[in-house]
């Protein structure tokens, strides 16, 4: 399948291929790194994942219609304060939905499983009462449109720049709150022993709740991040549900940058097979490869040398 | 009646009369032919639903790829039944007459080395229980020898259900894509699509879903259905007394992937098509949903839950499309937080004194899984610390 391109034809090939797999290295990030925090951390399956995701883009898309109408000369900035309120909606949400469903199931995580699905069918209706069945884009400021030509034939689009280095900002700032603040050491703490955690004074249910919060804001940063470079349907969460758990399974559940390097593997594999290959069979080799890693490496790529 | 007793209580029994009384007399008396055939569409399901209860509710094995073995029954009957009505006389007009009408779209011009052995019914009749056997024992080998359980198990059974869907669509030319098999008319000459043949369908489904329920109820009663109930309470107990609990995992998800397998092939039979809608993660976890309203620990539970469920579905996707939605949501939640043995869990408390005492027994027989554990302590997932 090389035989047909000269090799700096494949050397561009592989430098935008690889470009787009960098914009889905970016998106597999941001929602995986929200499941990290929830189901790595907290034992927490949330198959709603997607859908917290899709209310980040949804809030992002109010915005961007709002802002248009009612206040144009703002537009060019529009995105951060998106951006802001998508976490806070998003998080408003988890916080609402660990009181009500999660807390009572944390000790039956196959449980979980299926009530947080049943949640993200309810979503997703939701969604389609709300905002109609089709698909919607949000349009973007001037200073995002258009690409930087780096070579004769290798362009880079800017909004994909933007995505990646939110992306990274966001994995910093993740890694600061799990490892270097206050809030981060208590969730470390309530995860490795609850009834210690309790009894030197953590209030583990308000730590609980926090973290799935955080996780859930993290998706709807993700979901926000998301609009720039495609458009938002009531189901397009769940295309990406089951892709995100099989990266944080793959990565090592408990590890953070177990979660970035698969996130990177996947997403590279599969936009390098797709320029040769189709689109399907791409996803199906990159899914199938994941899947036998993991039945020969169950514990993942990264993993915590714990004693059971 | 002494070897009767000893796999069937007399409680079980009542159940299993009622459920052949239910399926054999009551539904094709008060039932039009079509409302019949949808109803046995929905039985189908139930042969999922039960392998469920044996898998999950017994077992502790969650897992949400049930589709595939589904999907791969019904695929093998839907293959050896397109091959039956793209004679060369039927498909004339292709370009490359005697091969399957898709084939022909996706300029396929021979019939690919796979489909060949489904020219003969005994080998798809044989690779409608082998097939989904043997790729649950791959699956079942890796995962459980490995130790790796819980959730990490539902994952990626969940995946693989991703992953044959995509294949399927994706290669079209060769499955159907996402019209998947459909046009099919006769088996072994006989037309599947007549009334009479659809009432005779009907009751070779209802058929074998009771055999299936006998052979579950001497499964569950064997004493390798005594070690499952304990593999899933107590892994690390069996494990040191000397079994190796692998093999018993690796068994029940097999047994219950060729029990989903011969509801797949119903379905076809009855339905008259097979697609990748009936493979995915989607329908996969909608079949969790119909076992787990039944009563995840009822064989029984399970093909009422499945029936009402799907009756449910079909009844208000007609009327009020967008509260179908919100209304399956909302039993995956309920299902889960108030109710956790489903149907027969409520029936158990409620009714179940009722009819002993009409019966004249003497108080329910000692059956420690019946007792509904409303916690299912099992999913512990492996890379977690202990709390």
């Amino acid at each position: 399948m090389f035989a047909d391109y000269t090799w700096t034809e494949l050397g561009s090939i592989f430098a935008m291929q690889g470009f787009a797999g960098l914009i889905l290295f970016s998106v597999f990030v941001l929602m995986a790194l929200g499941l990290a925090i929830i189901f790595g951390q907290m034992g927490v399956i949330n198959m709603a994942h997607g859908e917290f995701m899709i209310l980040g883009a949804y809030v992002t898309y109010l915005c961007s219609n709002l802002v248009e109408a009612y206040a144009p000369s703002l537009f060019g900035v529009y995105f951060f304060f998106a951006m802001a309120l998508a976490f806070l909606a998003a998080g408003a949400l988890g916080a609402l939905v660990e009181w009500s469903l999660i807390r009572h199931l944390y000790k039956r995580p196959l449980d979980t499983l299926l009530a947080t699905w049943g949640l993200s069918l309810i979503l997703q209706q939701a969604y389609r009462s709300i905002f109609g069945a089709r698909e919607v884009g949000v349009s973007l400021p001037n200073w995002l449109l258009g690409s930087v030509p780096l070579t004769d034939i290798i362009e880079i689009p800017i909004n994909g720049i933007f995505v990646m280095v939110l992306t990274f900002v966001i994995a910093i700032g993740v890694y600061f709150i799990l490892f270097r603040s206050r809030m981060g050491m208590q969730t470390r703490a309530v995860v490795q022993n609850r009834v210690m955690a309790g009894a030197v004074g953590i209030n583990t249910e308000k730590v609980d709740r926090h973290t799935f919060a955080l996780g859930c804001g993290i998706a709807g940063i993700a979901g926000s991040a998301f609009t720039m470079i495609g458009s938002t349907g009531p189901t397009a969460g769940q295309l990406y549900i089951v892709d995100t758990f099989l990266i944080v399974v793959f990565g090592g559940a408990a590890s953070l940058i177990g979660t970035i390097a698969s996130s990177f593997a996947i997403s590279q594999a599969q936009s390098t097979m797709e320029f040769f290959l189709s689109g399907s069979m791409a996803k199906v080799l990159t899914l199938l490869t994941v899947v036998g890693i993991l039945m020969l490496r169950p514990e993942g790529l990264f993993s915590l040398k714990i004693r059971r | 009646m002494t070897s009767l007793k000893s796999f069937m209580s007399r409680q079980e029994l009542l159940g299993l009369l009622v459920i052949a009384a239910v399926l054999f007399v009551v539904m094709p008396l008060a039932m039009d032919i079509f409302r019949l055939n949808l109803f046995g569409k929905y039985l189908t399901y139930a042969f999922v639903a039960i392998g469920l209860v044996l898998c999950w509710g017994k077992g502790g094995i969650l897992s949400l790829g049930q589709g595939v073995f589904f999907g791969l029954g019904g695929y093998c009957m839907a293959m050896y039944l397109k091959l039956e009505a793209s004679t060369p006389e039927a498909t004339a007009i292709q370009s490359t007459p005697g091969i399957p009408d898709f084939m022909d779209w996706n300029q396929i011009t021979a019939l690919p080395w796979f489909w060949e052995p489904f020219n003969s019914l005994t080998f798809t009749l044989l690779a409608i229980i082998v097939v989904p056997a043997v790729f649950a024992f791959i699956i079942g080998a890796a995962m459980f020898k490995r130790r790796v359980g819980g959730v990490y198990f539902a994952i990626i059974t969940q995946a693989i259900a991703a992953i044959l869907t995509i294949l399927i669509i994706g290669q079209q030319g060769y499955t159907g894509g996402v019209n998947g098999i459909t046009d099919l008319r006769t088996l072994k000459g006989w037309d599947i699509r007549t009334d009479e043949a659809k009432y005779i369908l009907y009751y070779v489904n209802g058929a074998l879903l009771i055999g299936v329920l006998v052979l579950c109820q001497i499964v569950l009663k064997s004493k390798l259905g005594r070690l499952l109930v304990a593999v899933r309470d107590q892994e690390d107990r069996v494990r040191f007394s000397g079994y190796d609990v692998s093999n018993i995992k690796i068994f029940v998800f097999c047994f219950a992937a060729v029990l989903s397998a011969i509801g797949g092939a119903m379905f076809t039979l009855q339905v008259g098509f097979m697609s990748p809608s009936f493979v995915g993660i989607v329908p996969s976890i909608e079949m969790v949903i119909f076992c787990a309203v039944g009563g995840r620990l009822s064989i029984f539970g399970a093909v009422y839950g499945t029936l009402l469920v799907n009756w449910a579905k079909t009844t208000f996707s007609e009327t009020f499309p967008e509260l179908w939605l919100f209304g399956l949501g909302a039993l995956f939640i309920a299902v889960v937080l108030v109710f956790p043995n489903g149907l027969s869990g409520l029936y158990q408390s409620y009714l179940a004194p009722l009819v002993d005492r009409f019966m004249g027994g003497k108080g329910r027989g000692s059956d420690p899984d019946t007792s509904p554990p409303a916690a299912d302590l099992t999913a512990a997932p492996s890379a977690k610390p202990a709390e």
